[in-house]
């Protein structure tokens, strides 16, 4: 039984596994969701949202919302996805409409989110991921989640239930993420 | 007959007024002009709703230019898709807003089609030679357009996770070069040496797509090992022609399989100089006749817009006033 303020954390091997895990996070998720997503240039952000929109069962590519901010794709639930990369001034979230996204029906995925987290909702689930060493492989990734909030909790729990062997328990002060 | 194009799907708040779909009487980009000291408006960095304090100084600004009133104008063309739903919102309110007033017809242009037009405006003789090819290259879009002829379109090639400029302001920030990424990259890069480093280029076998994504962990794992050792101009030059070679490789294997011998570059990326330099040669070795817009006409502006409203409006495409704005809408 995970205490509600523990973060799990997963270490994938290569690309192939990153991917399987946002395809079965993608499969988990309902309308209304919110997946703040957190990571240095090149950590993957973009494929585990494409991993995560496949799982959610819409067809087709991803592509980086860097320069047009936010993108719409359509599904039986729709994804909203964001990123807040070139905002200079996190006040801009509000110039840009972010609030409408999280009343609308649908997931909303933000890339950059530690950005702008004073304008996001306050229930949501947080995942970091972290690039290896340079001296290994570069495909591994870390995955660091956060559940916050009764309905991402459960999430997490599920998460952990899907990789009883991988998963490892941490705690970390939630500025990290 | 003058039409007045407007477009506001991104960063920039932009007016035109573009005559017989061929001249430019006035093209004005609020973050280019001097608005603020002219009326007092602001300047965003990023799209927003301040578009909403830019549009009208803009268009007053773009007839002032053109040495035009409203009731000059017969047509007004704005983009309606795809792009910010709050941002477009404004420009097609602005655009409905003065059809209703002026009595004149509006059209609405998908963003992707007036970059398509910014060549048509570049080079008008271009409608007796379709079928064409375009690549479009920008921040936000990286795709090869096949034209048929006006207002068909197929999409035969497109990234599949970041745009070519995207991959220019990325990997210019984890080289360490400020912002505007793309710029800065071009300018080191016109004195270095391209082969001093061998950044992967990803081909994705037989087909006419990109992919940008793997150039970011290439730039960082080799920044971290080489630790300033090579010289910047060098490694600019070398991660510049890793984006180039693929795009103009692309390119010309689409003209191979297509037959089409008339092949344009549009949007912003298509301002960088390393690009055009290597489309050129492709295109004299290839025998292909290549239009590249001046860079005025590569960024986003509402002078294309307009042209490709006028081009619709000849194809008696003119618009209803309830047509709506869409955040996604591919070409063709």
């Amino acid at each position: 039984m995970l205490p509600p303020a523990s973060d799990i954390q997963l270490r994938f091997p290569d690309l192939e596994a990153t991917t399987q895990f946002g395809l079965m996070l993608g499969d988990m998720l309902k309308s209304g969701d919110v997946i703040a997503l957190n990571g240095d240039l090149g950590a993957g952000k973009t494929t585990l949202t494409q991993a995560i929109a496949n799982g959610m069962g819409i067809i087709g590519d991803v592509t980086s919302p860097t320069f047009t901010l936010i993108q719409e794709y359509p599904g039986t639930i729709p994804m909203f996805h964001i990123d807040p990369y070139r905002l200079t001034d996190p006040a801009d979230a509000y110039d840009l409409g972010l609030e409408d996204y999280f009343d609308r029906d649908g997931v909303v995925v933000i890339e950059w989110a530690a950005k702008i987290y004073e304008y996001l909702p306050m229930d949501m689930l947080v995942i970091s991921i972290e690039l290896p060493e340079l001296t290994s492989n570069d495909e591994v990734r870390t995955l660091t989640m956060r559940g916050i909030g009764d309905r991402y909790i459960e999430l997490v729990k599920s998460i952990c239930m899907r990789y009883p062997e991988m998963c490892v328990m941490v705690t970390r002060a939630i500025d990290e993420f | 007959m003058n039409v007045l194009g407007i477009e506001t799907s991104c960063d920039e708040t932009s007016a035109a007024v573009v005559s017989d779909g061929r001249t430019i009487l006035s093209n004005i980009v609020a973050s280019q002009a001097d608005l603020h000291a002219l009326y007092g408006g602001v300047v965003p960095e990023v799209a927003s709703r301040k578009h909403v304090e830019n549009m009208i100084p803009t268009l007053q600004e773009a007839l002032k230019t053109a040495h035009l009133s409203y009731q000059d104008i017969h047509a007004i063309a704005v983009t309606n898709r795809p792009g910010l739903l709050g941002a477009l919102l404004i420009g097609v309110s602005a655009a409905k807003a003065l059809a209703y007033v002026l009595k004149i017809p509006v059209i609405c242009v998908n963003h992707l089609e007036g970059h398509v037009y910014s060549n048509i405006l570049t080079e008008p003789s271009l409608t007796d030679a379709f079928p064409i090819l375009i690549l479009l290259v920008s921040g936000g879009h990286t795709q090869i357009i096949r034209m048929n002829g006006q207002g068909i379109y197929s999409i035969i090639g497109k990234t599949r996770d970041d745009a070519a400029g995207e991959a220019f302001d990325k990997g210019a920030r984890l080289m360490g070069l400020p912002y505007p990424g793309g710029p800065n990259v071009d300018r080191l890069a016109s004195s270095g040496n391209a082969k001093a480093v061998r950044f992967p280029r990803a081909n994705l076998g037989d087909t006419l797509d990109f992919s940008f994504s793997g150039l970011k962990t290439s730039i960082r794992t080799f920044t971290a090992k080489d630790q300033g050792a090579t010289r910047m101009e060098d490694v600019a030059a070398s991660f510049q022609a890793a984006i180039v070679d693929v795009l103009v490789e692309k390119l010309k294997t689409a003209a191979e399989r297509s037959g089409i011998t008339t092949i344009c570059i549009a949007g912003g990326v298509a301002a960088n100089t390393g690009l055009q330099k290597a489309m050129r040669i492709m295109a004299i070795n290839q025998g292909l006749r290549l239009v590249i817009p001046p860079i005025e006409l590569c960024t986003d502006n509402a002078a294309m817009i307009a042209a490709a409203g006028y081009y619709r409006l000849q194809n008696n495409l003119a618009d209803t006033l309830d047509f709506d704005t869409l955040a996604n809408s591919p070409l063709g």
